[in-house]
């Protein structure tokens, strides 16, 4: 029997992937073709999806992006084959967008059925802990530590050191805490993980549970997100069945199991400590520190807190040793990082590499320039807290040093672009509302600062052309939010108005 | 105090059931509140307060905290429109302008005839197929105009 994946991946769903699915199912039937349907995650290349791959004797072959009204005409074209036919891309691995990747943490997304746990152990799964089983917990940590790990949902925080903290407190009780509140613009790693390889986050989070002495893990998942919703509940069900999660899980002697809860529509609560009152079902207000969370965190107990893509690059540092990991990579940002291009650009999606691609690099080498096919003017780094940067900026490296240089952040690694029919003004306008819609309200600078902060740049919006005093003003403002406020979002969102006062100042006057 | 419906009650119970045992539960039970009623009625508050050991005031403040709760029935459609910066680099913002004109709601509000609820959401993590939207439920990637407008003649809008 012939096997044919079509993505189930959110993204490839909303362009008609489902359609494709459905189509195709009831196509081969009436024509009385037998195929395996696998609904994978997406490989990536966004402006290809939906992506179908057929298994044949030479390999997959894929199609793309294909319609439900093209499975006829691909049928005919010997689909099931890998017949030729005007949609068809060939083995997309030797795709040039592929090939060129180094894809580490997200190897399997789009490659296994991430509903079936022997095809993830076929592809390296659970090797990770498999080797963390026969290693003393510091030692796990001093894996992490020695693989330079730093946290990729946008604090970029050493995770060993983080781990370090939490294997050393005793407590009747430790968690693991998944950050999967993605509430960033333009990015889409963790979604697509949870939703192409759902077992190798609960794999990372088994062996950080296993290195710091935590039996229980919750994922804060966005309400956003109902696809990796139940992407992980079927997942999650497999492993327990197996013996992957639960009580004496492999036979081990060490418990550890993992619960999903919902967020509620809130960009706030991916701030972690705002998560953990969320998790414990509270107003999403961001708690003063110290204490860190390592120490006292969910329901006052010592708490990993990681974002997605840590957690699931964790195991590949295991099973691959961290000298491994720790090779790719420049300067103190080692190893690979899964960046998102999204916007306004002809070719987007994920591209996993070692540290250190440009953003020229990114926006046309992989992206192609605007999907728009005008000029790209500017990109914004790391969601919407992060800065944004003119053309002539874009020799800048993606990695944490050289972007901190320049005033910006690299964050979760999304990078949207805009052409040159945006309105920089308009966008720190934007920044400012966001942060005024978003604000959890527990500190004054972040909750007052930005709604006046809305107020002047209408202010200063109206006044274009006429010289006026408002910047300065706007500039102050930025300071006190910048220094005042309690956590990231007020305390950041001064480098987009920042950034595109300094770069685009033309749009301000 | 006019009497709680019977449906309200049944439905609070229920979740309080299931998720009691769990700590931190309230979350949760409001998530199943809402995905029952469609949406959480103010007359639950007072059940989940008590089931809970809480005071009306803390539930009533977890309600409000959160954009995805609501205390009053969507209408019969909903579009929610993602406002975010990758949607707005394509086209966004006009998208947005033509669907509170095209559907005769500002974001946030239901018709008058209750046809359609317009939501903004900020992000939808579907930033490489902007523009974003979910309609009904469904994620819809690189909407356009003809997405909306079609919408809008299926459910009987008129222009």
């Amino acid at each position: 029997m012939v096997t044919v994946f079509v993505p189930g991946d959110a993204g490839a769903v909303s362009v008609g992937a489902d359609a494709v699915a459905g189509e195709l199912a009831r196509e081969c039937r009436r024509r009385e073709l037998p195929i395996r349907l696998v609904r994978n995650g997406s490989r990536g290349l966004y402006w290809l999806e939906p992506l179908v791959e057929v298994v044949t004797g030479a390999g997959r072959v894929a199609y793309g992006p294909v319609q439900a009204s093209d499975i006829s005409s691909l049928l005919d074209a010997g689909l099931l084959d890998g017949g030729p036919h005007a949609l068809r891309l060939g083995d997309i691995e030797d795709h040039g967008w592929l090939r060129s990747q180094q894809r580490l943490t997200t190897s399997r997304i789009g490659v296994v059925d991430p509903s079936d746990i022997d095809d993830y152990i076929a592809h390296g799964g659970y090797v990770g802990l498999n080797a963390a089983l026969k290693m003393p917990p510091h030692e796990i940590v001093r894996a992490v530590t020695d693989a330079g790990l730093r946290g990729r949902g946008g604090a970029a925080f050493p995770t060993g050191i983080k781990w370090q903290t939490v294997h050393d407190q005793v407590a009747p009780q430790k968690y693991i805490a998944c950050n999967a509140d993605e509430g960033d613009s333009g990015t889409f790693s963790d979604r697509m993980l949870m939703e192409g390889d759902p077992f190798s986050l609960i794999e990372g989070m088994s062996i950080a549970g296993l290195a710091v002495g935590a039996t229980r893990g919750y994922i804060y998942l966005r309400v956003e997100y109902p696809h990796a919703a139940r992407a992980l509940a079927r997942a999650l069900h497999v492993a327990r069945e197996r013996g992957y999660l639960g009580a004496n899980l492999r036979d081990s002697g060490r418990d550890f199991d993992i619960a999903v809860r919902m967020g509620a529509g809130a960009y706030i609560c991916g701030e972690e400590t705002s998560m953990l009152e969320s998790l414990e079902g509270r107003r999403g207000e961001v708690r003063v520190r110290p204490p860190l969370p390592a120490i006292k965190g969910l329901f006052g107990q010592p708490t990993v807190v990681n974002n997605v893509v840590t957690l699931a690059t964790v195991p590949v540092i295991l099973a691959r040793g961290p000298a491994f990991y720790r090779d790719f990579g420049v300067g103190k940002s080692r190893g690979t990082v899964p960046m998102q291009l999204a916007g306004n650009v002809k070719q987007g999606g994920l591209v996993e590499r070692a540290f250190g691609l440009t953003v020229n690099q990114l926006v046309y080498d992989y992206g192609g320039g605007t999907a728009s096919g005008r000029p790209v003017r500017a990109v914004q780094i790391g969601g919407p807290l992060g800065a944004y940067l003119p053309s002539s900026a874009f020799d800048t490296p993606l990695e944490y040093e050289a972007l901190s240089a320049r005033n910006a952040l690299l964050g979760h690694a999304g990078v949207v672009v805009f052409d040159d029919t945006v309105d920089m003004a308009r966008m720190a306008r934007f920044a400012l509302e966001f942060c005024a819609i978003e604000s959890c309200g527990k500190c004054t600078p972040c909750r007052v600062g930005s709604t006046r902060g809305v107020e002047l740049m209408d202010r200063i919006l109206a006044k274009r052309g006429v010289v006026h005093g408002d910047i300065a003003l706007l500039e102050e403002l930025c300071d006190t939010m910048q220094n005042g406020s309690l956590c990231g979002l007020g305390g950041l969102t001064p480098f987009p108005v920042r950034s595109a006062l300094a770069h685009f100042s033309e749009d301000f006057r | 105090m006019n009497p709680v419906p019977p449906a309200i009650e049944r439905c609070v119970s229920m979740a309080v059931a299931r998720m009691k045992g769990e700590p931190g539960p309230l979350l949760e039970i409001l998530h199943l509140v809402q995905n029952e009623l469609g949406c959480v009625p103010p007359e639950s508050v007072p059940l989940i307060a008590s089931a809970l050991n809480l005071s009306r005031a803390e539930v009533h403040g977890v309600v409000s905290f959160y954009h995805h709760f609501r205390e009053q029935p969507a209408g019969q459609h909903t579009i929610k429109l993602c406002r975010a910066e990758a949607c707005q680099a394509m086209g966004g913002d006009a998208l947005a302008a033509f669907a509170t004109q095209r559907l005769g709601a500002e974001f946030g509000e239901t018709r008058k005839d209750g046809k359609v609820t317009l939501e903004a959401v900020y992000c939808l993590g579907n930033c490489a197929c902007a523009p974003s939207a979910l309609i009904d439920g469904q994620l819809r990637g690189r909407v356009g105009r003809d997405v909306l407008e079609e919408c809008a003649v299926g459910w009987g809008v008129p222009a």
